[in-house]
């Protein structure tokens, strides 16, 4: 299959083979390809050449209607929910429309007991969170009872329990004779998951392997054309600085019926320290974003610091002066304005730090400069700082948001999800560079769900479970699995 | 309630016309298109219902006139907007203006032309209860009409799939599309409704509430409309109660008027405007109610991917 878009071809000859009852890995980082490819299959884009086979017979997938009646269904990356519709009401539209109402409802929670996936039907979708919302794009598609599974990034904001939930499940559907097109770019995953694997680079196929065969580092080795450096993420202890940010006995009430209210936050971070913070998606991590970057206030100044400065009353513009940079999970719409270039984007937390802005002029070559410098550190694929947000794959937006505020030196970044969809090379980039920002005495916190990404990140690390966060302790003091059960609610580390 | 009767009786013919342009709006926004082009819609079912009434002599041809006349309008609008995507505001700007111009030229003959009004249908026995009868069982067909039209734009968009799938169009045309709905037709549909609701409200105008035609008789009530759907956070109840407060205060004070209260008359007739946003203003309040009954997608451009 070949698809050409204006000045790139996303997909040049791709081809692949899938069979019943296996699970296929699509390999590739940001844009190799693999997003281009599978919506081909789904129907979404109409190949220039090539042709599928669906069971043998040629198959014309005109449309997404036409796939899901052959029996395809897709989990997308950019998930296709409608927020303001209830989780039954976006389930319901991907089913025939004689689908009784009360009906679904069973079966959807029949699905989520039986696969670990906790949903509440009737919630509205833009109440859940990232995680939350995966959920529903799992049993929408297992509800259909697809022959081909297509699965962009699905565990990428899972806890590990859930993770090794979701994998039992694929392997279950598997043996049931269901055939799963598997991307990702956790190798660990890929191997534990997978038997073959199908490897995109620049739109070409490099190699369809046995992934048994291959090593991780072999298979990066494909996908990026080069050797991943092996890197210290771990601080050394030695360069902790003075307390940048404390936070005490904070409190938050809940915003709506569906946030979670923060109950008695305790933490401090020192200059040079990075303190994880995990946690099972929807548990407080956004609202203790908001609360520490201002978007939320507290109803007491003190309760949160920056460099000793009182400031849980204060909006963002004054915390950012103090020197807080942050960086929320939604990419677009909160971490980026979807439908500005990468340049106003870039302007927008930047210009106050960086001084873009002159007597109410903005300084566009100074700020052209920064958004260049951005671009370049963190190999964001666009075209140019003239992109509009929008136009960005998933994981080229995110090497983007992180990199404007990395690119600032804060004295203090609260990031969530900081290598969420981006692939394994560009996840190293960043986690170095925020390991190199705080041996600069800088102090961040990452609010993540990859537990492997903050035990090898973080210097001190805590769990947040239903708005209460458990006490920071040294990563090196605990284990995966206690980190597993504080995120589930237990009391303390020891 | 010798007097109140009559006054009651007004304000349903003075709600009556915003009822329907604002519902019919509703269900275009709901699908995620704005059409600034209400009140040249209204004009145009005004002319058309009159005009065929006259030609006619008929008040069931007056009724669907006003219907095909703000529809035909819409077309134009659907024409442009969804099929070459231009801007919906400046469109719906042009349509306005295009609906006074055109209406106006149709009607050049039927000014000063009389017509007794729709015929009032009695409900029988209903219209004999003593007091509530009159007041709620002797009505035209329109009036009737409305209700029964708030109460189906209700059903539709909270109960029917149909309007489960125009709610999900509004609120993510990419994701709509992405799942096979047609994104195109089905706002074409909304945009027919809204047009063909215009239409009756200028009908009614025309046809019962004056009943007579005179150029730019709609005197800015397609933009009320509008305003009613914002404030109203896109929910048909809110519309109802909207258009009769809004219907309610203006008879108000047409009667303080009459009866000599001493504020210029000119603040009188603002108060309809005025108590009707800040009312509206009032119950709208709640953020996370507007995030999720506001169409997400509204006024935005459809452009399917290749």
């Amino acid at each position: 299959m070949t698809k050409t878009f204006p000045g790139v071809v996303a997909n040049r000859e791709v081809g692949l083979s899938l069979r019943a009852g296996e699970i296929h890995a699509l390999l590739g980082e940001n844009g190799a390809g693999k997003s281009t490819l599978v919506k081909m299959i789904y129907g979404v884009l109409k190949a220039d050449s090539g042709e599928m086979r669906w069971m043998g017979a040629p198959a014309d997938i005109r449309d997404p209607a036409r796939a899901r009646a052959l029996g395809i269904a897709m989990v997308f990356q950019h998930f296709s929910l409608f927020d303001s519709l209830s989780v039954l009401e976006n389930i319901a539209l991907g089913m025939p429309a004689d689908t009784d109402r009360d009906r679904l409802k069973t079966r959807i929670h029949e699905l989520s007991d039986r696969y670990g996936l906790p949903l509440d039907a009737d919630r509205h979708v833009y109440t859940l969170s990232v995680g939350e919302r995966q959920r529903v794009e799992i049993i929408r598609c297992l509800l259909q009872e697809p022959k081909l599974l297509v699965m962009d990034e699905p565990t990428s904001v899972l806890t590990p329990q859930e993770v090794a939930g979701l994998f039992e499940t694929l392997k279950q559907l598997a043996e049931e004779g269901l055939a799963v097109l598997y991307i990702s770019h956790k190798l660990d995953e890929i191997k534990a998951l997978c038997k073959r694997a199908t490897i995109l680079r620049g739109g070409s196929v490099v190699g369809s392997v046995s992934v048994a065969r291959e090593s991780a580092a072999s298979l990066a080795a494909k996908m990026i054309g080069e050797e991943l450096k092996e890197a210290r993420l771990r601080g050394d202890g030695k360069k902790r600085g003075p307390v940048r940010l404390e936070v005490a006995r904070l409190d938050m009430p809940a915003a709506d019926e569906f946030s979670i209210a923060l109950r008695d936050i305790r933490l401090s971070v020192r200059g040079g320290e990075i303190l994880g913070i995990a946690g099972v998606a929807g548990n407080g991590q956004d609202e203790l974003l908001a609360a520490l970057c201002g978007e939320a206030r507290a109803a007491r100044n003190n309760r949160i610091r920056i460099d000793g400065h009182p400031c849980a009353r204060a909006g963002p513009n004054r915390r950012r002066a103090l020197g807080l940079a942050s960086i929320p999970g939604e990419r677009l719409g909160h971490g980026a304005v979807p439908e500005m270039s990468l340049l106003e984007n870039g302007l927008l937390t930047s210009y106050r730090r960086l001084g873009f802005v002159k007597r109410g002029f903005i300084r566009r070559r100074e700020c052209r400069a920064f958004v260049a410098r951005i671009l370049k550190r963190f190999r964001v694929k666009a075209a140019g700082d003239g992109a509009v947000a929008a136009s960005l794959s998933g994981g080229n937006l995110q090497k983007f948001i992180v990199g404007r505020e990395i690119c600032q030196s804060p004295a203090l970044l609260v990031v969530s999800q900081p290598t969420w969809g981006v692939d394994a090379g560009a996840a190293q980039t960043i986690r170095l560079a925020l390991r190199k920002m705080a041996d600069k005495g800088a102090a961040i916190v990452v609010i993540s769900q990859d537990l492997d990404e903050l035990m090898s990140l973080s210097d001190n690390i805590a769990a947040i479970c239903a708005g209460a966060l458990s006490q920071p302790v040294p990563t090196d003091s605990v284990t995966v699995e206690r980190i597993g059960l504080l995120m589930a609610g237990a009391r303390d580390a020891n | 309630m010798e007097i109140l009767i009559p006054a009651i009786l007004t304000v349903i013919t003075a709600a009556t016309p915003l009822l329907y342009a604002a519902l019919g709006e509703l269900v275009a926004e709901k699908s995620g298109v704005l059409n600034l082009g209400v009140e040249g819609m209204i004009l145009l079912g005004a002319v058309c219902g009159f005009a065929a009434v006259y030609l006619t002599g008929s008040a069931a041809a007056g009724i669907f006139a006003g219907l095909a006349g703000g529809m035909a309008l819409s077309v134009v609008f659907g024409v442009l907007v969804l099929g070459f995507q231009a801007s919906q505001v400046a469109t719906g700007l042009a349509l306005t203006i295009f609906g006074i111009g055109l209406s106006a030229l149709l009607g050049q003959e039927l000014v000063g032309v009389a017509y007794q009004g729709l015929p009032k249908i009695s409900l029988p026995l209903l219209s004999k209860i003593p007091a509530l009868g009159p007041l709620l069982f002797r009505h035209d067909f329109l009036v009737y009409g409305s209700f029964a039209m708030a109460f189906a734009v209700y059903w539709f968009l909270a109960r029917s799939r149909a309007g489960l799938v125009l709610r999900a169009v509004g609120d993510s045309h990419d994701a709509a599309h992405a799942m096979g709905y047609p994104v195109v037709r089905i706002r074409f549909a909304a945009v027919l409704f809204g047009g063909g609701m215009a239409g009756l409200a200028g009908a009614y105008l025309s046809l019962a509430y004056s009943p007579l035609w005179i150029e730019n008789m709609s005197a800015g009530r397609g933009w009320i409309a509008l305003a009613l759907v914002v404030f109203a956070t896109w929910r048909p109840w809110r519309v109802f109660i909207g258009a009769y407060l809004f219907g309610g205060i203006t008879i108000l004070q047409l009667h303080a008027q009459v009866l000599g209260v001493g504020v210029p008359a000119q603040v009188m007739s603002m108060l309809p405007y005025l108590a009707t946003i800040a009312v509206l203003v009032l119950i709208s309040r709640d953020r996370n109610k507007i995030k999720l009954n506001a169409p997400a997608c509204i006024g935005k451009p459809f452009h399917p991917a290749a």
